[in-house]
């Protein structure tokens, strides 16, 4: 499948380059970021920063875009099917079908992947025990809370074994028990399944001392690293006096 | 196993429109109510009012509610080629239309296989139409029962590519009272839904030409001679040539690269 082009390249996401304008207003401008296997690499940065339309173009729902994108090896533009079939997505707003049950969407799911009925018979449940929601499988999507419905997401976004999981903040909405519950998840899952995971997000307590920091602020980066490096660069002592100071500083 | 690939990808996509529009019964009844009412109350209450003349595929002198049986036939179609094209921007806001998109699939493909989804579920309108009509004794030759779902899939994928070009130049849920206003009825009285083509004649040249040039008369035309077992072949190419140019037209709306997406984006 491809081994030979992955092999060049260890890391999941590979962005180099990157610029995107809507119009002649500048969204993102000279934009690399690496993530690589295995770890988790947050994407912090206040609204309008940009992070939404460096997934859109991830996720290939936009690409007039000037640099590259290689997911896993592959270019997004070029080779966009092999690309996106690494590629696991959790949307910031939902985005299950309510008249269905949770595993009618997770089928629905392994179909647009060409998973046969078997193989999806047996992803399905095993990433609905690992999210303790394999019970609830029978009933309607409507019927869960947000917590559930976001780890029946991340269920999906997992079913055909990206290299890459992407989230766009999603906690937002959530309770902090529910919060916590999926934060915990998702770091344990880059360790244990060794995937890769970018996740945008505005909040600072969602940062494990293990992580990459990505701080993007009106379209640039930055700042790039892990904690302690970021922390270094700003010479704060907490990410989110970091934080602060790389972006509503910037402004002042 | 690519082939494997396209084959699930579509029949999930297939799966999943038919069981969405089975759970919303609403949706059923309402899709069945609006030509039942036209074919109860309208052509029942016009009967008298219009006469129509032997024209093909007729070989008799008909009841009007017998004339305007195709037509409302096409009018599921078009109502539901259009509602295809509302979900897809319900789905677009929803954001499952973003889940289509980032399978790994070509968009051409994802996009045909929404068509024929939504095709399907109007043909199972239509019989269910069909059957209703047929136990108010508007029946056609049983063979026509059949000879009709070619041209019900070909009229159901023009209208529905209709529908999906629509629909990338659609921003928002509300736009679809305009696509009623300006797409739909337009479409609808100027066919032979509701008249034959010689009477608009009668009244008007300009409606007579508008009328023949409307791609959903030819598709009622198909519909109508296909019901009596007849192949109506000016019909048939009008039908295909119209669904290649909206196809393309769509294909090229949702082409990220190119099409409206990016636009969208930026408001």
């Amino acid at each position: 499948m491809g081994s030979g082009v992955k092999a060049m390249n260890s890391a999941a996401l590979t962005i180099q380059n990157l610029s995107f304008a809507y119009g002649n207003k500048l969204a993102l401008d000279q934009v690399n970021i690496t993530v690589n296997s295995g770890e988790c690499t947050l994407l912090l940065g206040p609204n309008g920063a940009g992070k939404s339309t460096l997934f859109s173009l991830i996720t290939r729902l936009y690409d007039s875009h000037h640099g590259r994108i290689s997911l896993a090896g592959f270019d997004i533009k070029k080779q966009s099917t092999q690309a996106l079939a690494r590629l696991g997505v959790v949307f910031q707003q939902t985005t299950l079908d309510m008249d269905l049950s949770v595993i009618q969407n997770l089928r629905y799911h392994c179909a647009l992947h060409g998973l046969s009925r078997k193989t999806a018979a047996s992803r399905i449940q095993e990433e609905l025990e690992r999210l303790n929601m394999f019970e609830r499988r029978f009933e309607s999507v409507r019927q869960l809370n947000g917590g559930h419905r976001r780890r029946v997401e991340i269920a999906r976004a997992l079913l055909h074994k990206p290299s890459l999981l992407l989230l766009d903040e999603p906690t937002v909405g959530l309770d902090i028990p529910s919060r916590q519950a999926i934060v915990d998840y998702v770091h344990q899952l880059a360790v244990d399944s060794n995937i890769a995971v970018l996740w945008a997000s505005h909040l600072t307590d969602e940062i494990y001392p293990q992580d990459r920091l990505v701080i993007l602020h009106k379209g640039i980066i930055r700042a790039q690293g892990s904690v302690e490096e970021v922390l270094q660069i700003t010479s704060a002592d907490t990410v989110n006096k970091a934080f602060y100071a790389l972006t509503q500083g910037e402004a002042s | 196993m690519r082939l494997l690939h396209f084959w699930r990808a579509m029949w999930g996509i297939i799966w999943r429109e038919l069981w969405r529009f089975l759970k919303q019964k609403e949706r059923f009844v309402s899709a069945l109510v609006r030509p039942l009412i036209w074919l109860f109350v309208f052509a029942a209450g016009f009967r008298s009012a219009l006469g129509i003349a032997i024209s093909p595929p007729y070989e008799t002198y008909i009841l009007y509610e017998v004339y305007i049986t195709p037509g409302l036939i096409g009018m599921i179609q078009l109502f539901n080629g259009m509602q295809s094209s509302l979900s897809m921007v319900y789905d677009r806001e929803m954001g499952s239309m973003r889940i289509l998109m980032v399978s790994p699939l070509p968009r051409w493909f994802l996009l045909t296989s929404k068509l024929i989804a939504g095709t399907a579920v109007s043909v199972l309108q239509v019989y269910v139409f069909l059957l209703i009509a047929w136990f108010y004794e508007i029946e056609a030759p049983l063979e026509g029962y059949l000879w009709v779902l070619p041209a019900l899939l070909m009229a159901g994928m023009m209208l529905g590519a209709l529908g999906l070009l629509l629909s990338s130049f659609i921003r928002q849920l509300e736009n679809f009272a305009g696509v009623m206003n300006f797409v739909i009825f337009p479409l609808f009285f100027l066919s032979t839904a509701l008249y034959p083509l010689w009477k608009l004649k009668e009244s008007s040249e300009l409606l007579h030409t508008l009328a023949y040039y409307n791609p959903f008369s030819q598709a009622v035309e198909l519909i109508r001679f296909a019901l009596y077992g007849q192949f109506n072949l000016e019909a048939f190419i009008y039908v295909s040539v119209a669904f290649v140019i909206f196809m393309i037209a769509a294909i090229f709306g949702y082409n990220p690269s190119k099409g409206m997406m990016t636009r969208k984006g930026g408001a």
